[in-house]
């Protein structure tokens, strides 16, 4: 059974800690926030309708999760309102103890990107996007956006695209890694091409609705452990067909953020890939390169939820093998698998390495000042 | 090494805890089936308020298919991670031979004794017909 417990205090202690966050997720306090950036006719629509995205039972999770709202337990804001809806308790909890110079919206709510009425996806995405504007970005300096866009319909993407990259406090272009068809597919170019036309990295956080079972085709997961462990492999074939299609030759200036995906399994997935083409680069000639050298230099990792070998030093050298310019601190506030800054690495970090993942990269990686 | 009185046992019920602050840390008193027990309000794991977490028991199984739920109430669940601790121990479930919460000891006395002292008494009154919760801190 899932129980709220409601914080009693809130850990005011100061720190010399200063941040970048590269995924803090907000909240409407209920779907009816969206009202004010939605035309009537939408309005109409998502009360008349709702969501209809590619799973039986719209409005749930792909599996029941640990905490009420995937939520720290103690996340809740007084008065009872949804963890990550109150931008004053988010102050109080995690941006000023934290020491959270920049903090990078991920809105996932609505699931704008996975909608089958294009229309409407559009409608909402449009509307959240205006709402982190409205929201957050004007109310709280130190936040950022997210591009919120329809991957299964370009045309309204690069629409929305456009519109936002003119306002710099969007700092990416959103999408799901689970989609209509593998990303690399040329169908969703046209977005890639917009990101690099506006000079916007691609940020790509977990989840999206497949439509079909997260264990990859082969049926249903039985436990949450199982289904949450889904998120890498998905990941996984994300950079795989990216790869593989070309994008990076058709795009060679284009960068992904993979968000919330680990880490680890990157230079695994580069040896195999590696060792594979070796065999059949005739099949792929469109790639001048090895596939690790693709993944070396176009895609960004956030670092949680972190690895956590027995050994510390085991997960330095996986960073050394990725490059520890392509980590960026995350913490997924007020999500309950949260990373806290100060305990999130387990061995200790030069400063020049500490300095690199908990604000540097991201700070180049988004054009931040 | 000073005694604390933290609470009236009526404050604690079986299965509830209250989160006291003690020397200036942050100390959960649990009282487990009429047992109190002490420990340290922040996760080993990741510094989170772990006695904010949930009481819950602890799934055993001798194989798929075997399972039981024993000693019920008795591990605390961290509120983030969901880390699980013996509260009658402060022993991690997930990491038992690395991994604990500091305890302090606890103790009931009653409220005449209180008052011969030497406790430390300062955030309320205590009655003499009164049992209260003391912490060894």
């Amino acid at each position: 059974m899932n129980i709220n417990v409601r914080g009693q205090s809130i850990d005011q202690q100061a720190t010399r800690l200063a941040v970048v966050d590269c995924d803090i997720h907000p909240q409407m306090r209920a779907a009816s926030d969206l009202f004010p950036f939605l035309s009537e006719r939408w309005r109409t629509h998502m009360q008349t309708y709702s969501s209809f995205v590619r799973q039986a039972l719209a409005e749930t999770l792909a599996y029941p999760r640990m905490t009420p709202d995937v939520a720290r337990r103690d996340a809740w804001p007084p008065g009872g309102a949804p963890p990550g809806s109150d931008l004053q308790f988010m102050r109080e909890q995690h941006l000023d103890p934290n020491g959270v110079e920049v903090g990078v919206l991920v809105p996932l709510r609505t699931g704008a990107g996975s909608q089958r009425n294009l229309d409407y996806g559009a409608a909402l995405a449009h509307a959240m996007n205006d709402w982190q504007v409205a929201e957050w970005l004007d109310k709280e300096p130190r936040l950022r956006g997210s591009i919120l866009c329809t991957p299964e319909d370009p045309v309204a993407a690069v629409r929305e695209i456009e519109q936002r990259a003119k306002d710099r406090r969007f700092v990416q272009v959103l999408l799901p890694p689970r989609t209509d068809e593998p990303l690399g597919r040329r169908r969703y170019w046209p977005i890639y091409e917009a990101a690099v036309r506006n000079n916007l990295p691609i940020g790509m956080h977990v989840g999206g609705v497949s439509g079909h079972p997260a264990t990859g085709g082969s049926g249903a997961p039985s436990y949450y452990l199982e289904e949450h462990h889904s998120l890498v492999p998905a990941m996984q074939a994300v950079v795989t067909s990216m790869v593989l299609e070309g994008v990076f030759e058709a795009f060679p200036s284009l960068k992904v953020a993979l968000v919330e995906g680990s880490f680890a399994w990157s230079p695994a997935l580069s040896w195999r890939l590696d060792k594979a083409w070796k065999h059949m680069k005739d099949e792929v000639p469109h790639l001048k390169r090895k596939p690790s050298e693709y993944v070396r230099e176009h895609f960004w990792y956030t670092t949680q939820p972190i690895e956590e070998p027995d050994d510390p030093q085991d997960l330095f050298k996986v960073m050394d093998w990725i490059g520890w310019d392509h980590l960026m601190f995350s913490t997924d506030y007020p999500h309950w698998d949260f990373d806290d800054p100060r305990y999130v690495f387990k061995a200790k970090l030069d400063e020049k390495r500490r300095s690199m993942i908990f604000r540097d990269n991201a700070k180049a990686l988004y054009g931040l000042v | 090494m000073s005694r604390h009185v933290v609470a009236s046992v009526g404050e604690v019920a079986p299965g509830n805890s209250k989160i006291v602050t003690v020397k200036g840390r942050e100390i959960g008193v649990f009282n487990i089936k009429g047992e109190y027990f002490a420990l340290a309000n922040k996760c080993p794991h990741a510094g989170a308020s772990l006695c904010q977490g949930r009481l819950g028991g602890l799934a055993l199984s001798d194989g798929p298919g075997d399972y039981r739920l024993v000693r019920q109430g008795e591990l605390l669940k961290c509120p983030w991670h969901g880390w699980e601790f013996d509260v009658r121990t402060g022993q991690s479930w997930c990491d038992p031979e690395n991994t604990y919460v500091r305890q302090y000891a606890v103790s009931v006395e009653g409220g005449e004794e209180l008052l011969k002292g030497p406790y430390v008494i300062d955030t309320f009154k205590v009655a003499v017909e009164e049992n209260y919760i003391i912490v060894e801190m």
